[in-house]
């Protein structure tokens, strides 16, 4: 589990701000950091990996204590054991895929995770490859592989995916959870997407101007009315195609795909990526138990 | 013709840029990521010798090293270094002249590598020693050469200084420069015109084989 504790004064672009947090992450969540920008999400994951110093309180992770003011402690980033993804990636520009990975290596470490790696991650046909070759999505899946070499039990990502189209990040977006549940990771992604959100997350802390507001699992946090009589979700047009005199929606509402049935005149302001909800009226689901 | 000079002042800037190199490196990782307090006081420092008289810092030198002051009686006395009219002396005074030439190039390279770069090699637990060896140094690959090149290249070009604390002692702190200056001043100038021939040839190579692999103009296939 992580507990995190921490005040720090931030420089913000409205002058200073205090970010102020009290998180507990229970071991193999994948949770979000969510808000809105400069609100202290990066400086919070960048204070848990020790390349921050906070500027009170105590970071403690399984019981092992990593930061506290009261007992001078201040675990140095080589020693807390965390994958990091950074929102520009970070690859080495001089080392080729298969080089990057490698660096990450621990001393005495075998490699023959990194051939895992490569496989997981689909990067077999581009290990020779230096990073400025490779697309985004590509970049993105290697930064991943990489803060997974050393076997860290805490996976940070800082918004990895918003500088993706939709396509792609949906792909990584199954990366991470494979990733995830393979190597039972604590994760905690910093996300602007509710889709995204929705798919991904067990748990979403809301920031605000450095404090925390609110928290909950998605459907709690992002569902203003838990309880409606209405049959309707919000989802992600992924893609519109014309067939015979109809066009074919297809949605993503959670993280199941759906596809819904529409008029031109329906379509006329949509596209892929855009959010929508889809709702149905005068009509009765039918529930069926699962097995 | 005779060559000592000119091999003398090319093992000169050799000596130097090899050391300065090695003082650079620390100072420049020191002056890119620290945030003391005394930082703009040591840049200013570095950047001196650009503004500088030549002969200030010469004669400065010449101060320090006489024996008639402590530093210089210590040094002479004790260690029995002399570093006045001598290749050492030449050598320590040439690496503070061309300190900024070599300081600067580094010091923004390393500035203009992304942070994210030494904090992602950090959480893979990697010492900062290393990062710089692995990372960091083989990233400034051009600030470095246009480091070494301006460096040897500036000390080639030194005269004053050389004049002030070196003298004309030939084999020992007559280099190319000094040498064309006694030549001229006993009318021999098709012997100043030889040294100036070959010093100007050699340093427009040099400069134009930076300007080249900086530019990529040597690489076989630009993408």
């Amino acid at each position: 589990m992580i507990a995190l504790n921490i005040q720090k004064e931030l420089q913000s672009t409205d002058g200073k701000m205090l970010l102020n947090l009290n998180l507990r992450i229970n071991k193999g969540q994948l949770v979000t950091l969510y808000g809105p920008s400069g609100v202290g999400k990066t400086s919070t994951l960048r204070m848990l990996s020790g390349l921050l110093k906070p500027g009170e309180g105590v970071i403690t992770v399984n019981d092992t204590t990593w930061f506290s003011t009261d007992k001078d402690i201040n675990l140095k980033p080589q020693l807390r054991k965390i994958g990091y993804v950074f929102q520009d990636y970070a690859l080495f520009p001089h080392m080729s895929v298969l080089q990057n990975l490698e660096f990450a290596l621990h001393k005495n470490q075998k490699s023959n995770i990194i051939t895992e790696l490569l496989t997981i991650m689909e990067l077999d046909q581009l290990k020779g490859r230096k990073p400025d070759t490779l697309s985004g999505g590509q970049k993105q899946r290697v930064a991943l592989a990489r803060a997974l070499v050393q076997k860290p039990e805490i996976l940070l990502l800082d918004e990895p995916l918003s500088a993706l189209d939709s396509t792609i990040r949906l792909k990584l977006q199954d990366y991470i959870l494979k990733v995830h549940k393979k190597y039972s990771l604590t994760t905690i992604l910093i996300s602007h997407d509710i889709g995204e959100i929705y798919k991904l997350s067990d748990w979403v802390f809301v920031l605000k101007d450095g404090l925390l507001i609110q928290e909950g699992t998605p459907s709690e946090v992002f569902i203003s009315k838990k309880v409606s009589g209405k049959f309707k979700f919000t989802g992600e047009i992924i893609s519109i195609e014309k067939e015979d005199v109809v066009f074919i929606v297809r949605v993503l509402i959670f993280s199941e795909i759906v596809k819904v049935i529409a008029q031109e005149s329906e379509i006329q302001n949509l596209g892929p990526g855009d959010k929508v909800i889809i709702a149905s009226k005068a009509f009765n689901p039918i529930i069926l138990k699962l097995e | 013709m005779n060559w000592e000079p000119l091999i003398l002042t090319f093992k000169l800037a050799l000596v130097t840029t090899v050391l300065l190199l090695i003082i650079a490196i620390p100072l420049c990782y020191w002056l890119a990521y620290s945030k003391s307090r005394i930082k703009p006081i040591i840049e200013t420092l570095v950047s001196m010798p650009l503004v500088l008289p030549p002969t200030v810092l010469g004669f400065y030198f010449l101060v320090a090293f006489s024996p008639n002051n402590a530093l210089g009686d210590w040094l002479n006395g004790t260690l029995g270094i002399k570093l006045l009219f001598s290749f050492p002396g030449l050598v320590i005074a040439s690496i503070f002249y061309s300190l900024p030439f070599m300081v600067h190039p580094i010091q923004s390279g390393l500035y203009s590598i992304s942070p994210s770069l030494k904090e992602a090699a950090y959480v893979m637990g990697k010492s900062k020693f290393s990062t710089l060896i692995r990372v960091l140094l083989p990233n400034i690959k051009s600030s470095l050469l246009t480091g070494i090149v301006l460096s040897f290249a500036h000390t080639i070009g030194e005269f004053g200084v050389v004049l002030m604390i070196g003298g004309n002692i030939p084999g020992e702190t007559k280099v190319a420069s000094i040498a064309i200056y006694d030549e001229v001043e006993a009318l021999n100038y098709s012997a100043a015109n030889s040294y100036s021939l070959v010093l100007f040839a050699i340093t427009f190579c040099i400069l134009l084989m930076v300007y080249l692999i900086n530019g990529g103009y040597l690489k076989k296939s630009r993408k």
